[in-house]
C-alpha cells in the first residue's frame, strides 16, 4: 500500500498477475476450510506458513496457528524437546513473515504470544532486535517489542538507558531513541534511583547530550521535542500554588443594597451584586479538592451555608486551574453601612492536590473589606443602562479620582506572593541562562529563534513577581519566525499574542492606560462602568487571565481571536465585545456559559455559520461527548431548527443585549429563535425586543 | 492548483468494489470490511453513496458476523474489533444500524476490555490504543458506552501519553500520528480532552507539515496522504488546525491524485489504493474543500450521519 510506484500494467503482466491471484485465492480458500473444520495436520499447518510468508497480514492464519500450537502442545506436554521444537517453528514462521513485512502487527504479536510461554532467551531476542533496529532504527514495532522483552526479562532501566545512548551515539537523528530515553529517565527520576536524584545534575547532562542533535542539522527534528521536555522539567513548578484571586488581597469593595438589581449604578466604578458575589482562586496548575473544608471563608456576618466551589473546566468535573464560588449575602445584613472584613483561607486543611499528585502545602490567606451600601439613585434615572455601543467616542480615558483608590491598589497586588518562589533555587535560572547563551549562536535558523524565544519566556516564568524582561526581543523573534516559516505562521502568531498580552498586563501603568470609562448620556460619569479595552491589537490567542480577574467590562473587538478558552476565569464579566474577530461557531464561545454575570454580549462580524468544520465541538461536554458520569443534556428542549450549538451555549444566560449581525448564521428565523431562547433580552442587533 | 477529480475517484471506487480477479484484492481480501468503510465513506463524502446497492452490501456484512457478535474482515475469517467497527460505521452510513442485534455486538466489544482498562483486538489478546478508540467509537454509535468501564478506559489511554504530548500504542510507545488520532478521538468522545495538552501536542502535530506541504506521521519520516487524516483530524479536535498551511496541504493531496484513472496514492506518482483515496478525500473535507461533505473528526463519518445518530435528525 505504501511506496509503490504508479505504473500502467502491460497486457502480458496482467495475465501473469491474474494467475498469481487465482493461485493465492485457492490457497486461502483451502486454508479457511482447514480452519473452519479445525484441521491441524502437518500439511494444513504448513499451508498456513506458506500463506503467511506471502501475506503476513492474513490475521486469521496467525489465529489458526495459535490453535494448532495449543492442540499440539497439549499432545506432548511432558516432552520438553517437542515443546521447544513446536515453539521454535513458530518463531521461524514469524521471522520469515517479518522478513516480508517487518511492520506486520500480526507477526510481532505472534512472537510475543510464543515468548509468553516462556520460550526463547533474552540474548536471542535482543540479537534479533539489534538486527531489526539496524535495518530500520525507527521501526516502532521493534521498539515496542524491545520494551516488551526488557520487561519480561526484567532488564534494568539503567541498562536500557545505556542502549538508547548507544543508538544515539550511532545516529543522533533517532527520534525513537530519544523518546525511549525520555520514558526511562522519567521512570528513574520518579523512583529516585541512585544517580538520578538531583534534577539539576540529570538535566544538565541531558541538555549537553541533546545539544549536538540540535546543532548538527538545524532542520532535523529528532532532538527538538526532547529539548522542549527538558525545558519544561527545568521550569515546571513542582508545587501547586495560588497565583491570583478575586477579590485581590487588601481590596475594599462596595456592594449595593438589595433594592438595586444586579450590575446597576453605584458610587464607584465597580458594580457588584450582593446576591451573586464571586470568589475566584487561580492556581498555577490544575488542582482538585477545593471545597468548603479546604477553603474557609469567614466574614463579620454569618454566611451560613457551606459554599460550593466549582472547577471552571469544560470537561473535567473534578479539577481545574481556576475555582469559583458565589457568596449570597443575606438580606438582613444589608441595612447597615459597616465595613466587614472577609478572610479566605486556602489550604490550611489538607485536601487540595494537583492532578500530578502533589499536595498543596503553601497555605494562603486573602483578606478584603466589604462595605454594604444603600445608595439612592438620582431621581428620574433608570437603574439600568441604555444600549451599550462599543464605539471609540463612547469611551473616555480613565482618570483616577478619589472614589477609586481601589483600582490602583488592586493593580499593584494582582500577583500573589508565594514564599517558595522567592527562595527559588538558582540552578533553574543558571540552566536557562546557559542554554540561552548557547542558543544565541543558532539565531540564524528556525529552531534557534524558537528556542531562544522559549528560553526568554521561561526565564520570566521563574520570576512571576517581577516585570517580564526581553518581551520586545521575544516578540521580534516570533515576528521573524512568521516570515521564515510561513507554513506555521499561525503557531508563531498565537505565541506572539500571548507574549504581547503578558507585556500589556505586566504593569499597572500599562493596564491603566487601557482602562476607560464608558460614557452613557443618560448617566453621569460617576456611575459608568470601567472598561478594559484590548481591541485592535491583532491578537489571535488570549492569555494572562490571572491578571484580569477584576475585569467587568472588556472590549476585545477587532482582533484575530477564534477562541476564548480561559475567559471563564473572569467571573465578574458583565459586558463583553468580541466583534470583528474570527469566531467560527457558537461552540467556540462555550466559556461564556460560566459567566453568570454576563448581560451584554457582542459577537457581530464574525464567521459563525461560514464553516463546515467545527474545530471546537469536542472541547466541552455535549451529546456528542459522553463525560465520565451522566450527561445533563435534555434534548426535549431542543428547537426544531438546527441551532443546537447556539442553544447549548446561550440557553441559561440572562443577557439583556446581544449583537450577532454580520455572521453567516443570522437570519430572520435565527433571530426569532434567539428571542425565544433569551427572555431577558432587551436589545437584539440594536433593535428593541418586544 | 489542480482540482479534485471527484468523478474519477467515484468510478475508481466502484470498479475496485467489483474487481475480484487481481492480486491486490486477493491479498487484501481479509480486510474487505475496512475497504468497504473506506470506499463507501468516500462515496458519501462525494455525495454518491446511492451509486451502490446498499442491500447487497448489508447482506454481505451480516454474513461476516460471528456467533460471538464480532465481525470478520470477510466471510469465513475470524472476528476482530477492527472489522466490527467498520461494520458498524458502514451500517451507520446507510442508516441501517437497526439490522444489528445491538446487545450482541456491544457485548462482544465490551468483553474485550481488560482489567487495566485497555482493549484487546480479539480473544488472542493483542493490546493497542487503536482498539481503545474502536471500542469507544463503536459503543458510542450504538449508545452503549456504559457497557464498559469508561474511567479505566480513559486512564489507560492517559498512561500511553508521552512527554511530547502525543500518544503511543501501549504505555511507553512512541508518539505516532495514527495512535494520536485514536487516543485524541477516544478522549473527545468520552468528554476527556482536558487530558490533552493542546499547545504541546498542537506543536508536535503542526510540525508534521514538511516543505512539500504534505504531512508525515512522526519526525523525520516521509509525508503521506493518510496523515492528512490522522494529523489533521487530531489538530481539528484540539482546535489547532490553523497552525498548519491549509493551502499547501490541499495542493499536496491534489498532487497525489491519479487524475486519469482515479484514486489517490500515498505520495505523488505512487500507486493508488482505496485506503489513501479515503484519507485524501477526508483530509480535503477537514480543509473545507468545496464539493466535499463535512466529516466528523472523531467518529470519522460524515457530520450529517453523526448528527442523525445523536440528534435524531
Amino acid at each position: 500500500m505504501h511506496g509503490r510506484p504508479r505504473k500502467p500494467l502491460k497486457p502480458v503482466d496482467e495475465a501473469a498477475v491474474a494467475a498469481k491471484a487465482e493461485k493465492l485465492r485457492a490457497l486461502q480458500s483451502e486454508f479457511l476450510s482447514n480452519h473452519q473444520n479445525k484441521i491441524y495436520s502437518k500439511e494444513a499447518v504448513e499451508l498456513s506458513a506458506k500463506l503467511l510468508e506471502i501475506n503476513p497480514e492474513l490475521y486469521t492464519a496467525w489465529n489458526y496457528r495459535k490453535l494448532a500450537v495449543q492442540q499440539n502442545l497439549a499432545q506432548c506436554e511432558s516432552d520438553p524437546e517437542s515443546v521447544n521444537s513446536i515453539l521454535d517453528e513458530e518463531l521461524k514462521v514469524v521471522e520469515n513473515a517479518l522478513r516480508q513485512n517487518f511492520k506486520s502487527y500480526g507477526a510481532w504479536h505472534h512472537r510475543k504470544w510464543v515468548l509468553e510461554k516462556g520460550h526463547s532467551s533474552m540474548d536471542k531476542e535482543l540479537g534479533l532486535l539489534d538486527k531489526f533496529q539496524a535495518m530500520d532504527a525507527r521501526n516502532f514495532h521493534a521498539w515496542n517489542y524491545r520494551r516488551f522483552v526488557a520487561a519480561l526479562m526484567k532488564r534494568s532501566d539503567e541498562d536500557e538507558l545505556e542502549h538508547t545512548q548507544n543508538m544515539i551515539d550511532k545516529n543522533l537523528s533517532n527520534y525513537s531513541a530519544w523518546h525511549n530515553r525520555s520514558v526511562l529517565l522519567s521512570n528513574l527520576m520518579k523512583k529516585a534511583a541512585p544517580g538520578f536524584t538531583s534534577k539539576d545534575e540529570v538535566l544538565t547532562r541531558e541538555y549537553e547530550l541533546v545539544r549536538e542533535a540540535l546543532f548538527t542539522d538545524e532542520d532535523d527534528q529528532s532532538g527538538w521535542f526532547y529539548h522542549l521536555w527538558l525545558l519544561d522539567q527545568t521550569v515546571r513548578s513542582e508545587f501547586p500554588l495560588l497565583v491570583s484571586s478575586w477579590p485581590v488581597e487588601g481590596s475594599d469593595i462596595s456592594l449595593p443594597a438589595a433594592d438595586y438589581l444586579d450590575g446597576c449604578a453605584s458610587m464607584n466604578v465597580f458594580h457588584y451584586s450582593s446576591r451573586n458575589f464571586p470568589l475566584v482562586l487561580y492556581f498555577n496548575q490544575s488542582v482538585r479538592g477545593v471545597n468548603s473544608s479546604t477553603v474557609s471563608v469567614s466574614c463579620g456576618f454569618n454566611l451560613n451555608i457551606d459554599l460550593i466551589w466549582k472547577p471552571l473546566s469544560s470537561t473535567d468535573s473534578q479539577s481545574a486551574k481556576v475555582w469559583a464560588t458565589h457568596l449570597a449575602i443575606p438580606d438582613a445584613e444589608l441595612h447597615s453601612s459597616e465595613a466587614y472584613q472577609v478572610e479566605v483561607k486556602v489550604g490550611f486543611s489538607q485536601g487540595i492536590v494537583s492532578t500530578t499528585g502533589v499536595a498543596y502545602s503553601h497555605p494562603s490567606q486573602i483578606s478584603f473589606q466589604l462595605h454594604l451600601q444603600k445608595t439612592p439613585l438620582e431621581s428620574g434615572q433608570d437603574s439600568r443602562f441604555g444600549r451599550i455601543q462599543w464605539k471609540d467616542d463612547c469611551f473616555a480615558v480613565y482618570e483616577p479620582g478619589s472614589a477609586e483608590p481601589d483600582l490602583v491598589n488592586l493593580l499593584d497586588n494582582l500577583t500573589i506572593k508565594n514564599e517558595v518562589e522567592s527562595t527559588a533555587s538558582t540552578w533553574q535560572a543558571r540552566i536557562i541562562d546557559d542554554e540561552t547563551n548557547i542558543f544565541r549562536d543558532l539565531l540564524d535558523c528556525k529552531i534557534g529563534k524558537l528556542t531562544v524565544a522559549r528560553l526568554l519566556t521561561a526565564y520570566n516564568s521563574l520570576r512571576p513577581l517581577d516585570k517580564p524582561v526581553h518581551c520586545k526581543e521575544v516578540l521580534e523573534l516570533y515576528s521573524e519566525l512568521m516570515k521564515l516559516d510561513p507554513s506555521h505562521y499561525q503557531y508563531y502568531k498565537d505565541n506572539h499574542s500571548l507574549v504581547l498580552l503578558q507585556q500589556v498586563t505586566s504593569s499597572k501603568e500599562s493596564l491603566l492606560s487601557r482602562c476607560f470609562h464608558y460614557r452613557d448620556s443618560t448617566l453621569s460619569t460617576n456611575g459608568s462602568p470601567l472598561c478594559l479595552r484590548l481591541n485592535n491589537l491583532a491578537i489571535s490567542q488570549l492569555g494572562s487571565f490571572e491578571k484580569l480577574l477584576w475585569v467587568q467590562m472588556l472590549d476585545l473587538s477587532n482582533n484575530e481571536l477564534q477562541s476564548i478558552e480561559g475567559l471563564e476565569a473572569l467571573q465578574l464579566l458583565s459586558q463583553l465585545c468580541l466583534s470583528n474577530n474570527k469566531f467560527r461557531s457558537f461552540t467556540a464561545l462555550e466559556s461564556l456559559r460560566y459567566l453568570k454575570s454576563l448581560k451584554v454580549l457582542d459577537i457581530s462580524q464574525n464567521e459563525i455559520g461560514s464553516h463546515s468544520i467545527d474545530t471546537t465541538r469536542y472541547l466541552f461536554r455535549s451529546p456528542l461527548s459522553h463525560s465520565v458520569g451522566s450527561c445533563d443534556w435534555n434534548i426535549n428542549y431542543l428547537s426544531s431548527e438546527t441551532y443546537w450549538e447556539a442553544f447549548f451555549v446561550l440557553k441559561d444566560m440572562g443577557l439583556t443585549q446581544l449583537d450577532v449581525a454580520g455572521n453567516a448564521i443570522t437570519s430572520k428565523s435565527f433571530n426569532v429563535f434567539l428571542e425565544k431562547l433569551l427572555p431577558t433580552l432587551k436589545w437584539l442587533d440594536g433593535v428593541e425586543v418586544n | 492548483m489542480g482540482e479534485l477529480a471527484a468523478d474519477k475517484h467515484v468510478k475508481y471506487i466502484l470498479a475496485v468494489e467489483k474487481r475480484k480477479d487481481n492480486f491486490e484484492s486477493a491479498v487484501l481480501e481479509h480486510l474487505r470490511m475496512n475497504g468497504a468503510y473506506w470506499g463507501l465513506t468516500t462515496l458519501d463524502l462525494l455525495g454518491k453513496l446511492d451509486a451502490v446497492d446498499s442491500n447487497e452490501i448489508i447482506e454481505w456484512i451480516l454474513k461476516c458476523q460471528h456467533e460471538s457478535g464480532g465481525f470478520a474482515g470477510n466471510v469465513g475469517h475470524d472476528p476482530h474489533i477492527l472489522y466490527t467497527l467498520s461494520a458498524i460505521q458502514v451500517l451507520a452510513l446507510f442508516d441501517k444500524l437497526n439490522v444489528l442485534d445491538v446487545d450482541k455486538v456491544s457485548t462482544y466489544i465490551a468483553g474485550l476490555q481488560n482489567e487495566d482498562g485497555s482493549f484487546s483486538g480479539d480473544i488472542w489478546g493483542e493490546v493497542d490504543t487503536r482498539f481503545s478508540y474502536i471500542a469507544i467509537c463503536g459503543l458510542s454509535i450504538l449508545k452503549c458506552l456504559d457497557k464498559i468501564n469508561v474511567e479505566r478506559a480513559v486512564n489507560y489511554i492517559i498512561s500511553c501519553r508521552n512527554v511530547d504530548g502525543g500518544f503511543g500504542c501501549t504505555p511507553g510507545g512512541e508518539s505516532h500520528a495514527g495512535q494520536i488520532f485514536c487516543c485524541v478521538a477516544a478522549l473527545a468522545i468520552t468528554g476527556a480532552l482536558h487530558y490533552v495538552d493542546k499547545d504541546l501536542l498542537g506543536w508536535w502535530l503542526c510540525e508534521r507539515q514538511v516543505k512539500s506541504g504534505g504531512l508525515n506521521g512522526r519526525p523525520e519520516k516521509l509525508p503521506d496522504v493518510c496523515y492528512s487524516w490522522w494529523v489533521l483530524s487530531s489538530l481539528t479536535m484540539i482546535d489547532r488546525v490553523h497552525w498548519i498551511s491549509k493551502e499547501k496541504l490541499i495542493k499536496f493531496i491534489l498532487n497525489c491524485q491519479d487524475t486519469e484513472n482515479g484514486g489517490i496514492s500515498d505520495r505523488p506518482d505512487d500507486a493508488v489504493d482505496i485506503f489513501h483515496t479515503y484519507f485524501g478525500v477526508a483530509g480535503l473535507s477537514l480543509l473545507e474543500y468545496p464539493g466535499v461533505k463535512a466529516v466528523d473528526p472523531a467518529y470519522a463519518l460524515p457530520v450529517d450521519v453523526v448528527d442523525r445518530i445523536f440528534f435524531g435528525k
